[in-house]
């Protein structure tokens, strides 16, 4: 039976954490648990349960700057934003409905641990590149501090980086510090029908290294395309969303239509449909389906020119499209209980990146390495840093890699 | 002025003459420098008032020498203090008595240029400017414009996580980066990141990213490049006082508008600005604001006119937008010759870095006229409005008893305004060994053995410039323990379930 501590506030994480490190007791760290099925199945029975640390601490639109205890939902933060014409740029995805969790759950904490940018990351990079500060508690059950609340900060190591997509393996964060920015004002997608995926990808390459300052490219090949709200038909698709001020992308979709009509037949689609589309891709709908929702899926960053050469490496079953301009390409293998790792990762060693089996069933996931192996040098480090955090192995262990 | 340093190892300067015979060994022809003429121009870098020899200096060509030379001095026990272009305003680059001077300077190729993915490949001795200046034919640029770029190189970049005019809408050098390889202190070889985003696992980069040469030394990196904007327009704004100008900040913050550039001055640095290069600069205002404008012209044409009158709103006395690209330039060349304009009213100045939450400017900067008054030295403001990173210039007069020391004071005594006021010590300028004990003011003694067991996990034996940015040293074996005492179930008051 798996037990659980709800701790109140910082400093009863701070006891929680002193009670496990001296019992040697290891903790597995949720927030709502809405990502709980991502990683190594947890290799403990005890929970931290973080949710109750809620709360915006500070909100200074003008100053772009937001501070919410850890486990406040990011749904709460996102609505208090747009009052204010704000976003996280970041444009977190909602992963909920393909792990086969309710939509909007989720809280900050457990978007900055797993480092969840969406389609915007190309522009305006990632979770980890927004945050400002960050106070957690060790594995030492020590409360730092790091960073600050203002945008411009050199002053020591920026641990807010390595705390980034760690997966609470170094540390139970209690309350972060983000930037935010202003919503853009309008946005609008251009479409590029027909294209094959290296063909899109070099229609990517093209808009990207334009001055139209593209927020979004995306390539949905013909298998998965009637999936995506917004798109007109059941063809392939390469889209790019330009946002800004109603002047601006009017132009830019002029001057971007004019420079791709020789990949092939362009066509618009309107702010509505733009932001149906784009919400689809980040929440990676595709294999949230219910057809789909077998598959298990792949995350892989790479080299964005080269994205498209994934094919030659995996089986043709696999369904997949591609965000990032390309380099980002999620996955879908055609067997649930074979995830098809061999073949993943041969790629990512011939093409570059990294490669994240976000959904598997826990045997799978047991069995295979669900984040990328690293080289032995890079390996011998991280534990040295995760040591550093969490020398007793109480936070998370074995979630990112066995022993780690 | 002295600054304490870790002490001289008596053993190590003892064996100086049969360590330089086995790196000259390591790295043969020129590459290393032991003598007291030439190892002058580098006993100092841009923060001139503190100055070391070193024991002697290497310039490597090769990572293999890098690795080599650095498990040769981790075996032996020597420290070493790595050295881009020596352009550090904050002592990053000062040498230790009993250290070697690694410096980079012969790797200066780019070894890679991939339009297809938008990124290059370089070595750490390039120029920050030589990366924008290589992909430039093609009308792409490197983002992060350091006020030095045209020397800085882009390994002291890494090290310092430098900054520039258009940090806040384009981000900083850690924002910018995809790669690197980085030997550790033990020679040991590593390439983390490439050409995709974000890390496999831990974000190494990131920790390595502003670390200040503490953690390895890059030998090589991967960078984004990005297409340039389409065009770039400037309004230059004066103000009646400087809370109209903080106030104006905010509103176009405020009305969704990230401008590419936004930096404020006050009156003295106005008044130095214009009488050195005559850009026009309206000399009858108390606080004069630059907003540059930068993406598709449609977009800048729009967005120049929003802010014209937001500025016009904001009790602007004076509003003038620039109509060439000639004029947009002279409205910055005041801006960027701030620094030598200090030098021409004033024989030195002290240039600080702080980073302030941007409404407490106001506040600052009445508090700074109460010190100045104080310690009977000028200050002139120069602000990247738009983040909040503020470079007060102390002048003073190096050959006036006390001045310096006075300048030093002064300086502290802002910067730890800028903590109490919910800022930081440093927004791009770096710790180094100028704000090394002000760590404190900051940070508690557990924040800081946080950071330093990070440094720990890749330099055990803190070998690599040590003496920079930790205000005391301690042992690794001595930050590793723990002192945990309990076993108390916690908070019993809450039910378990």
């Amino acid at each position: 039976m798996t037990d659980q501590l709800k701790p109140r506030d910082a400093r009863d994480v701070e006891e929680a954490l002193r009670w496990a490190v001296a019992e040697e007791k290891p903790l597995a760290l949720v927030g709502q648990g809405s990502k709980r099925q991502i990683g190594r199945p947890s290799q403990t029975d005890l929970t931290l349960d973080l949710s109750g640390l809620t709360g915006v601490t500070l909100y200074e639109p003008e100053e772009l700057v937001l501070s919410a205890k850890a486990g406040t939902p990011i749904a709460e933060i996102e609505a208090l934003l747009d009052k204010n014409n704000q976003q996280l740029a970041f444009e977190p995805a909602d992963y909920g409905p393909v792990l086969g969790q309710p939509a909007a759950q989720g809280t900050l904490g457990g978007v900055v641990a797993a480092n969840l940018s969406g389609p915007r990351r190309i522009k305006a990079g990632a979770a980890r590149d927004h945050v400002l500060g960050v106070t957690a508690v060790t594995g030492r059950a020590e409360t730092v501090k790091t960073g600050g609340r203002v945008v411009k900060n050199v002053t020591g190591y920026d641990l807010c980086k390595v705390l980034s997509g760690s997966w609470g393996t170094l540390a139970a964060m209690t309350e972060i510090t983000i930037k935010v920015l202003p919503k853009p004002e309008t946005e609008a997608t251009v479409l590029v029908e027909g294209l094959t995926d290296a063909d899109a990808c070099a229609a990517m390459a093209a808009a990207t290294a334009t001055s139209a300052d593209v927020s979004g490219a995306a390539h949905i090949p013909d298998h998965v395309a009637s999936w995506f709200e917004g798109l007109p038909k059941a063809d392939a698709a390469t889209v790019f969303r330009l946002e800004g001020v109603a002047p601006s992308v009017a132009h830019r979709r002029e001057q971007l239509a004019a420079h791709l009509k020789a990949f092939g037949r362009v066509t618009i689609l309107e702010e509505a449909a733009s932001r149906a589309l784009w919400r689809d891709i980040r929440d990676v709908k595709a294999f949230a389906v219910p057809s789909a929702r077998h598959r298990p899926l792949w995350r892989i960053s790479t080299a964005p020119a080269g994205g498209h050469r994934l094919v030659d490496f995996i089986t043709p079953a696999a369904q997949m499209f591609y965000d990032w301009a390309g380099g980002l390409v999620w996955v879908g293998m055609p067997y649930e209980d074979e995830a098809d790792a061999g073949s993943v990762r041969t790629a990512v060693a011939e093409l570059g990146g990294h490669a994240t089996l976000i959904r598997a069933p826990a045997a799978v996931r047991a069995a295979v390495d669900v984040f990328q192996p690293e080289e032995p040098g890079v390996r011998a480090l991280s534990r040295r840093v995760k040591e550093s955090f969490d020398p007793k192995g109480v936070l998370n262990p074995g979630r990112m890699w066995a022993g780690v | 002025m002295s600054v304490r340093m870790p002490e001289p190892d008596q053993a190590v300067l003892a064996r100086r003459a049969r360590i330089v015979a086995t790196l000259r060994q390591l790295v043969p022809g020129e590459g290393v420098i032991a003598t007291e003429r030439e190892m002058k121009p580098f006993e100092s870098d841009g923060l001139t008032a503190y100055r070391q020899m070193p024991m002697v200096v290497v310039l490597p060509e090769t990572t293999r020498q890098v690795s080599e030379v650095l498990k040769y001095c981790h075996q032996e026990g020597i420290k070493v203090v790595p050295r881009g272009a020596g352009t550090s305003l904050s002592g990053g680059a000062l040498p230790l008595e009993d250290g070697v001077l690694l410096g980079m300077a012969k790797f200066n190729k780019i070894r890679e240029i991939d339009f297809g993915n938008r990124i290059a490949v370089v070595e750490p001795g390039v120029t920050n400017l030589g990366i924008s200046t290589a992909v430039a034919h093609a009308g792409f640029y490197y983002a992060p414009d350091p006020s030095s770029q045209i020397a800085c190189t882009i390994g002291g970049n890494i090290a310092e996580n430098s900054g520039g005019v258009h940090c806040l809408k384009y981000g900083m050098t850690t924002n910018n980066v995809l790669g690197c390889e980085i030997v550790l202190m033990d020679g040991e070889i590593l390439r983390i990141g490439g050409k995709h985003l974000d890390s496999a696992g831990y974000d190494l980069l990131g920790l390595i990213t502003g670390s200040e040469g503490l953690l390895g030394v890059v030998t090589e990196v991967t960078v984004r490049i990005l297409k340039k904007p389409e065009t770039a327009r400037a309004v230059l704004v004066g103000f009646p006082t400087s809370e109209d100008a903080g106030a104006c900040v905010s509103r176009i913050i405020g009305a969704g508008i990230i401008p590419g550039g936004m930096e404020m001055m006050d009156k003295p640095a106005i008044h130095a600005a214009e009488e050195f290069v005559h850009a026009g600069y309206p000399l009858d205002v108390e606080a004069l604001l630059i907003v540059e404008l930068d993406g598709p012209s449609a977009e800048v044409d729009h967005l120049i006119g929003r802010v014209e009158t937001i500025a016009r709103e904001c009790r602007a006395v004076s509003v003038k937008v620039s109509r060439s690209e000639d004029e947009r330039l002279l409205f910055w060349a005041g801006r960027k010759a701030a620094f030598p304009a200090a030098g021409r009213i004033s024989p030195d100045y002290y240039c600080m870095d702080g980073t302030i939450p941007r409404a407490k400017l106001p506040l600052v900067l009445k508090r700074m006229k109460e010190m100045s008054a104080k310690y009977g030295l000028r200050v002139a403001n120069v602000f990247h409005a738009g983040d909040g990173n503020l470079h007060p210039l102390i002048l003073y007069d190096a050959n006036k008893e006390g001045e310096l020391d006075r300048a030093e004071a002064f300086g502290a005594d802002i910067l730890k305004l800028c903590v109490e006021v919910g800022g930081v010590l440093t927004g791009e300028h770096g710790v180094g060994v100028e704000k090394r004990d002000l760590m404190p003011s900051m940070f508690s003694e557990i924040d800081l053995a946080a950071q330093q067991r990070v440094k720990c996990a890749f330099d055990p034996k803190g070998l690599l410039n040590p003496g920079k940015v930790f205000p005391q040293l301690h042992r690794c074996a001595e930050l590793g323990r723990m002192h945990i005492s309990g076993g108390k179930l916690p908070f019993p008051d809450i039910p378990r379930f």
